[in-house]
């Protein structure tokens, strides 16, 4: 059974159709690449996923359950975890009282008024932050941290509610290319550890070709090609789309 | 009820009164939109225009031309200076919060108050009537000054001279495209400096005009400042900030409302205005033309440094200090005891402020809403119901909470700077009622007469109870701000996106940390008012407000022992310098708090912290 | 012990430090809004200044000389109360005096009531300072608000006008100014009414919708409140649009100098105002303030400047009588103190402790380009105060002790 289903999805913005009718699944323990073009439509699709935006036509189902009205935090809580293009952590706090804020609103503890929040679940924060090889900086405050290390922590703080699918908006975007592989390896080896799916955008064309286990093409709006990376880079329709704006051979962007 | 010609005539006079307004805030609106600064003194600005016209046109001959002439040069005398301010000191300021721009724009709005004083001295001034333009044209019947009906077409006149220079020059599409996106112009090559001086050589000129367009109509005089920019703030936040088009549909719309207010409602015209801001921004929460604001993350405050528990020592240093406080009424005059006991007292309500602020990142800009509720509700407590001042103060606590909680769920729907100036507007709707409806709040005379029980009739038994409060009311605060609470709160101002993706109602949070605050402020008003004994509208004034954020300010925006470092500078300095400098105070406090922003922006504590204390950077 | 040993030391060092009081001295405490209403407030300064010169070249009060410390209450009644703390407790003064704002006076009597010192209020109108907010300390110099709405309601009842406007800055003086004018109005004439009454906010006179909405009411006459630079808007606005032609206004403040100077010769002419003709008193006593006056500073005196001048003698007058510094016998000398001004001699009443500080009540007219009042009379404060049952039932049992 897939963990994540897209069924026919659409959706416009004042009349102009930004996604039409686009289906595919995740697979249990599979990693699933979005990619296509500038304006192919991939993020406004990534966050009809996540809740974000509400798909005009269509339905999402996860892991048995119709997402497709729900809200973001909804979403969150059936075990979507996500990560953003620029990643979004808490620059004011330090690195585990990131992790530790996930881990109360997982526990749904975040009426306290008592209790320092860095008294509770420190343990449970210290194993996640050694999953992403980051709990020798657990006392530093986030926003000093290198942006590779942001990410990795951001990648601690999806996993804090023990997610089924984790969604990433293009994970390495930013980064050097060293840095790319560190982030995508880990990854890699978080969905063998935990039995993880996980569903990511991506522009570099590397990082798709190595990381992913399949990938689904898209190209203003619509769905051209789905498959293993392999059949994905000999097809000429997607050679074609990716040659006529000049991305395909892009390897590296500009980062934020 | 009233025949159309009066209609008519009262169209024309909003209208008329539109133009006044349209011409001071798309000067702020223009300034908003591209250097992202909240002026607060543009009213400044409008108030040199009127006073140095009336000086030129005084020089010049009384002829059509001289008057014309004379209001032109003034408005470039402005412009000018405007240009020097931007060079000198707002140019610093660009990348830091909105609340560090009101801070030093306000101090701004001090010096002026006094250097005008000084130039001009007390008297009201009226310019004679316009050469041309003395008489009245009779319309329907109606008589309306030809003065007025000039002013009708000044407002229009200058909505397209703006649009040509921004829509027809080059150098008026940077303008636009610096509105949209300061950085991408900076990467385009220009001289954003000079983009920028020039901005606001247009804006301050635009509010010198209004100014100066306003001597035959009104003398000169030196609360003109503060009577315009609030007003102004208000029609750009209808309108949408940054938005010209818009400000001059807000000011049309106000203009017309404030006529016809008068003519059908005289007792509520001064609410109006506020009222209509806030209908407006509840269904268009970005005014109404006003695009979606881009969230600015502040530059190099440190302002992301995180909130560190107290160490041990650290802790062991907090108590040796409140038991130096509690040992002090043995040695101090009984006057300091006085001034000791309000830095308490303050401190609870700078507390209540820097909770919203620092945490939260929320600007309340009319925080003294909470203040005021509290102190009104206990003295109303004591005086209507005679209930004891326990009661009172349980009950202003209450009814700050209740602030809270109303203007909370208007509020937390908006972000940044609309989401200032609704505070404010929530603020002065409340200092107007509070002025207005005697019956209940005794007017201006506010409410006098409050007796304390007897075991609290001394100084010294008051001082320990505001001791005791401070400290109680700051501990609270603080486990609040270390607890889930705080920090869920602190999310929402670090990333709404992160928040949102793992399931914190941030809007739900913060309305929360409205109700908080607003108790604590609640509380510090009770006890203020049964310190003096009585209650004011002032109170619920802006500068009561504005006092409490330079307190927050001077202590540290990210110290959590700002505020009470702060309340203790900053109340001591302003009473010292209203003791002995009676005639400079504005001018040395105002330079105070530039000079402040400027060099300390990190507050004492921060300063202190920074210098001494291991905290990484 | 040794607390009040180290307190006297911390006392003795503050006294070091500021400069320590002239044990030949008595000290006034006084405060009034200089930097927030420098307009009004500037003259009385001057005023104030001028008697004090006056008195200690006479040979001061009591054989000391008279030494004023004076602060600025900033327009803010929490700035005045600290100040009054202050003036208090720091400087030890033996009384307190001034204040400009009503809603400032009536928290510094609070003030007084509670901290059982003497309050001489100078230049607040306001009558709820001697009525429901009155207090034993507390005494008013300036002549009250009632008295003067009174005597115009008495003269605006005379005139065949029966449908009138009125138009006052809305707070607490504008209410009670409007509320006195139309009680002693319709008590005499229960035929007129009021059929527009427009309350703008003080400083904010939004003039030309404003003046129409009242043209628009069609009334016959005009009662104005208003002052300073919203009555400048309002009668240029009015002047312009016909709002006075044909119809009688009455209008209090308006003939004072500081608010009539701005106007020029747009000074509505024909208008029933209170004022101060300051130009035209010939008594001797005035005279002689006058010149005085002008030879120090250069201007014509202002009614400010008057109240100032007129605070200190009454102050000498009441420290004369008690022949002490304490406040209760300052409050049992001042009660029925009668001494002499510029304007004539004055008495503070027993009953409410209300000065009978007098008013002059004329039509304006413009002479060389100036605003004047002309056919003016003064009135006598005596004459126009309550009657003493109403009084009675107006003040706190407490005050009257």
């Amino acid at each position: 059974m897939s963990t994540l289903t897209v069924d026919d999805i659409s959706k416009s913005f004042a009349g102009v159709k930004a996604v039409q009718g686009v289906s595919f699944e995740v697979g249990a323990g599979q990693i699933l690449a979005l990619i296509g073009p500038n304006g192919a439509g991939k993020s406004t699709c990534f966050n009809m996923l996540n809740g974000q935006l509400r798909a005009d036509t269509g339905s999402v189902h996860f892991d048995g359950h119709d997402i497709t009205r729900e809200t973001p935090s909804q979403i969150w809580r059936r075990g979507v975890g996500r990560t953003f293009q620029i990643a979004q952590t808490f620059g004011s706090m330090t690195v585990r009282e990131n992790v530790q804020m996930v881990l109360h609103s997982v526990h749904r503890r975040l009426a306290a008024l008592w209790r320092p929040l860095s008294h509770n679940y420190c343990e449970e924060a210290d194993t996640l932050l050694e999953a992403v090889g980051m709990h020798t900086q657990a006392d530093r405050a986030c926003c000093v941290l290198a942006y590779g290390d942001v990410k990795r922590l951001e990648l601690a703080m999806a996993l804090a509610n023990r997610p089924k699918l984790l969604l990433m908006d293009e994970p390495t975007a930013g980064m050097a290319p060293k840095e790319r592989n560190e982030l995508m390896s880990l990854t890699a080896r978080l969905v063998k550890e935990r039995g993880l799916s996980v569903l990511f955008t991506e522009h570099s064309v590397d990082v798709v070709f190595e990381h992913a286990d399949q990938v689904v093409v898209m190209s203003r709006g619509k769905l051209i090609a789905k498959g293993v990376p392999a059949e994905i880079r000999e097809d000429p329709l997607v050679q074609e789309v990716y040659l006529g704006s000049g991305a395909f051979l892009e390897t590296s962007e500009i980062g934020q | 009820m009233y025949d159309a010609s009066t209609l008519f005539a009262q169209l024309l006079n909003g209208l008329s009164y539109s133009s006044t307004l349209f011409l001071v805030a798309s000067g702020l609106a223009l300034i908003f939109g591209v250097t992202k600064i909240v002026n607060f003194a543009h009213g400044s600005f409008y108030m040199l225009g009127a006073y140095i016209a009336l000086t030129v046109t005084n020089a010049l001959p009384t002829t059509g031309f001289g008057f014309w002439g004379g209001v032109v040069i003034a408005a470039l005398v402005v412009g000018a200076i405007g240009c020097l301010i931007e060079v000198t000191i707002l140019r610093r300021i660009y990348q830091a919060p909105e609340v560090f721009q009101i801070l030093v724009t306000f101090g701004l709005v001090l010096v002026f108050q006094n250097l005008i004083y000084e130039f001009w001295g007390p008297d009201e001034v009226l310019a004679p009537r316009v050469p041309g333009l003395k008489g009245a044209v009779t319309i329907f019947g109606e008589r309306i000054p030809q003065y007025n009906i000039a002013l009708i077409f000044v407002g229009p006149v200058f909505l397209g001279l703006l649009w040509w220079l921004t829509h027809r020059t080059r150098w008026g599409r940077l303008i636009r495209a610096a509105t949209q996106d300061r950085e991408m112009v900076a990467s385009l090559g220009v001289n954003q400096k000079t983009l920028f001086t020039a901005v606001f050589f247009i804006g301050t000129f635009l509010a010198g005009l209004a100014g100066a367009l306003q001597i035959p109509k009104e003398s000169a005089n030196l609360q003109m400042d503060i009577n315009i920019v609030v007003e102004a703030f208000v029609i750009v936040v209808i309108g949408g900030m940054g938005s010209i088009m818009g400000a001059f549909l807000a000011a049309v719309l106000v203009g017309v409302i404030n006529a016809f207010g008068v003519l059908f409602f005289p007792q509520a015209v001064s609410v109006l205005i506020f009222l209509v801001m806030v209908l407006v921004l509840v269904f268009r929460p970005n005014g109404l033309l006003g695009g979606r604001m881009v969230a600015q993350r502040p530059g190099d405050l440190s302002i992301d440094q995180p909130f560190r528990l107290p160490t041990r020592a650290m802790k062991q240093a907090m108590l040796a200090a409140v038991l130096a406080l509690a040992l002090l009424p043995l040695v101090l005059p009984l006057y300091f005891e006085v001034i000791m006991t309000e830095v308490f007292i303050l401190a609870i309500f700078a507390g209540s402020l820097h909770f919203l602020l620092s945490v939260g990142g929320i600007v309340s800009f009319g925080h003294a809403a909470y203040f005021g509720l509290g102190s009104y509700a206990a003295a109303l407590v004591a005086t209507r119901l005679g209930l004891p001042m326990a009661a009172g103060v349980l009950a202003a606590m209450v009814a700050g909470a209740g602030g809270g909680l109303l203007f909370g769920w208007f509020c937390t729907r908006l972000k940044g700077v609309y989401l200032a100036m609704l505070t404010l507007a929530f603020a002065q709707i409340l200092f107007t009622l509070s002025i207005q409806m005697v019956s209940v709040t005794g007017g201006d005379n506010g409410i006098v007469g409050l007796t304390r029980p007897s075991w609290l009739n001394s100084h010294m038994a008051y001082y320990y109870l505001a001791l005791a409060a401070a400290v109680l009311a700051t501990r609270l605060m603080r486990r609040a701000l270390y607890a889930p609470f705080g920090f869920a709160f602190r999310a929402g101002r670090d990333s709404l996106a992160r928040s949102a993706a793992i399931g914190i109602d941030t809007a739900r949070i913060q309305w929360g940390a409205f109700v908080l605050s607003g108790a604590f402020a609640g509380l510090a008003g009770a006890l203020m008012a049964y310190h003096r004994g009585s209650v004011f509208p002032t109170d619920f004034s802006v500068s009561t407000t504005v006092d409490a954020l330079v307190m927050v300010l001077v202590g540290g925006v990210q110290s959590v022992s700002g505020p009470l470092i702060g309340a203790l500078s900053y109340h001591f300095v302003s009473v010292e310098l209203i003791r002995n400098l009676a005639d400079y105070w504005r001018l040395i406090l105002g330079l105070f708090i530039i000079v402040f922003v400027l060099g300390v922006p990190q507050g004492i504590v921060g300063a202190f912290m920074n210098r001494f204390g291991k905290g990484e950077r | 012990m040794k607390t009040t040993f180290l307190k006297a030391m911390a006392v003795s060092a503050m006294v070091l430090l500021s400069g320590g009081a002239g044990a030949d001295s008595i000290k006034i405490g006084e405060m009034s809004s200089y930097s927030s209403s420098p307009q009004s407030t500037e003259a009385y300064r001057k005023g104030w200044q001028l008697a004090v010169e006056h008195i200690n070249a006479d040979g001061g009060v009591l054989g000391k000389t008279l030494e004023v410390v004076s602060r600025d209450d900033t327009g803010k009644p929490d700035a005045a109360l600290r100040a009054a703390q202050e003036l208090v407790t720091n400087e030890n003064v033996v009384l307190l005096t001034g204040t400009y704002l009503s809603n400032v006076a009536v928290a510094v009597a609070d003030f007084a009531n509670t901290n059982k010192v003497f309050f001489l209020v100078g230049q607040p109108q306001s009558d709820t300072l001697i009525w429901e907010k009155g207090n034993r300390y507390t005494f008013r110099l300036f002549n009250s608000m009632h008295s003067q709405v009174t005597a115009m309601a008495q003269m605006a009842a005379k005139l065949p006008a029966k449908r009138w406007a009125t138009i006052a800055p809305n707070y607490e003086y504008g209410q009670s100014a409007v509320k006195g004018f139309q009680e002693e109005l319709k008590r005499l004439r229960p035929d007129v009414e009021f059929v527009n009454e427009q309350w703008p906010t003080l400083g904010k006179l939004e003039a030309g919708s404003t003046v129409q909405a009242m043209i628009a009411a069609e009334p016959d006459a005009v009662f104005n409140a208003t002052f300073g630079a919203d009555l400048a808007k309002f009668v240029r606005e009015g002047n312009t649009r016909g709002l006075f032609e044909g119809r009688e206004v009455y209008s209090i403040l308006t003939g004072l100098p500081e608010y009539l100077e701005p106007l020029g010769d747009e000074a509505p002419e024909g208008w029933t105002v209170t004022g101060y003709p300051v130009e035209q008193i010939e008594t001797p006593e005035h005279a002689a303030f006058r010149t005085a006056y002008e030879e120090a500073y250069g201007e014509l005196p202002k009614v400010g400047s008057l109240i100032g001048y007129t605070e200190m003698l009454a102050i000498r007058a009441i420290l004369e009588k008690a022949g002490s510094t304490e406040t209760e016998a300052l409050i049992a000398a001042a009660r029925g103190v009668t001494f002499d001004t510029p304007i004539g001699p004055m008495a503070f009443r027993a009953q409410d402790h209300q000065s009978t500080f007098g008013f002059y009540i004329g039509k304006l007219a413009v002479v060389d380009g100036m605003g004047r009042m002309v056919d003016w009379q003064f009135y006598d404060g005596a004459d126009f105060q309550p009657p003493d049952d109403l009084v009675k039932s107006l003040r706190p049992e407490e005050a009257t002790k």
